[in-house]
């Protein structure tokens, strides 16, 4: 399941529904993406007091559905969600949950991994940071890059 | 042909406009023409097409090469590499 929304996200009241009603499902499991305060480019000597997510409407979606079913490929899941916020978002707000359900945990795991992998590189979004030196788009990093590569 | 052409982050920015519907002269059939066009508008265009490196483009909201054809009707998004997550 995917959604895209500007609305925080209760991460327990998404876990408990992703698991409902399958009792083959043995386990979940997620990750978390939060607004950190300060760049990783620039040695955490940048503060970063607000983070603004842009994307492109319609193919956001369209990516999300495509990655998730290629980790259905896979993977044996019997469930996964994924939610992205955009918007301005602050230190400390969550902007992203990747989960995954499966009866056995090397699945859940493994797929979870490769989600937000595949996600920072394929999901058409994009990050603009407020630092005291003004407003900076966010560079692409090459590990995620390499990350996502390292799933083929 | 006219395309409908979608800008987003510094591009959009830098370009000073979210979208718009242009028409294409008949030379230009695929990626790196348009953007070969584009930046023959020069100002804001040439500007910020300068460094095609950190330029990617989706055609019909799929992403595709500079080779990759450019069709009437067809809604061309102009874009730096994504950073969500």
């Amino acid at each position: 399941m995917i959604r895209v929304q500007r609305e925080d996200f209760d991460i327990g009241a998404e876990l408990d529904r992703l698991a409902a009603g399958n009792p083959r499902i043995g386990g979940i499991a997620s990750f978390v993406g939060l607004v950190r305060d300060f760049n990783l480019e620039a040695g955490g000597d940048d503060r970063v007091s607000a983070l603004t997510l842009e994307h492109y409407p319609g193919m956001t979606e369209k990516k999300l559905a495509e990655i998730e079913a290629e980790a259905h490929r896979r993977w044996p899941l019997d469930a996964a969600l994924i939610i992205h916020r955009y918007g301005r978002l602050e230190p400390g707000d969550r902007i992203v949950l990747v989960a995954t359900a499966s009866p056995h945990r090397e699945a859940a795991l493994a797929a979870c991994h490769f989600l937000i992998d595949w996600l920072k590189t394929d999901a058409p979004f994009w990050k603009s940071e407020e630092t005291p030196r003004g407003e900076r788009w966010v560079e692409q990093r090459a590990q995620d890059d390499a990350a996502r590569k390292g799933w083929r | 042909m006219s395309v409908q052409l979608l800008y987003f982050a510094w591009l959009r920015a830098r370009i000073g406009r979210g979208e718009e519907e242009l028409e294409l002269p008949p030379a230009v059939r695929d990626v790196a023409g348009l953007l070969e066009f584009l930046r023959s508008r020069g100002g804001r265009y040439a500007e910020a097409l300068a460094d095609l490196s950190v330029v990617r483009v989706a055609v019909n909201q799929d992403y595709v090469e500079r080779d990759h054809p450019v069709r009437g009707g067809d809604e061309v998004a102009i874009f730096p590499p994504v950073t969500g997550g």
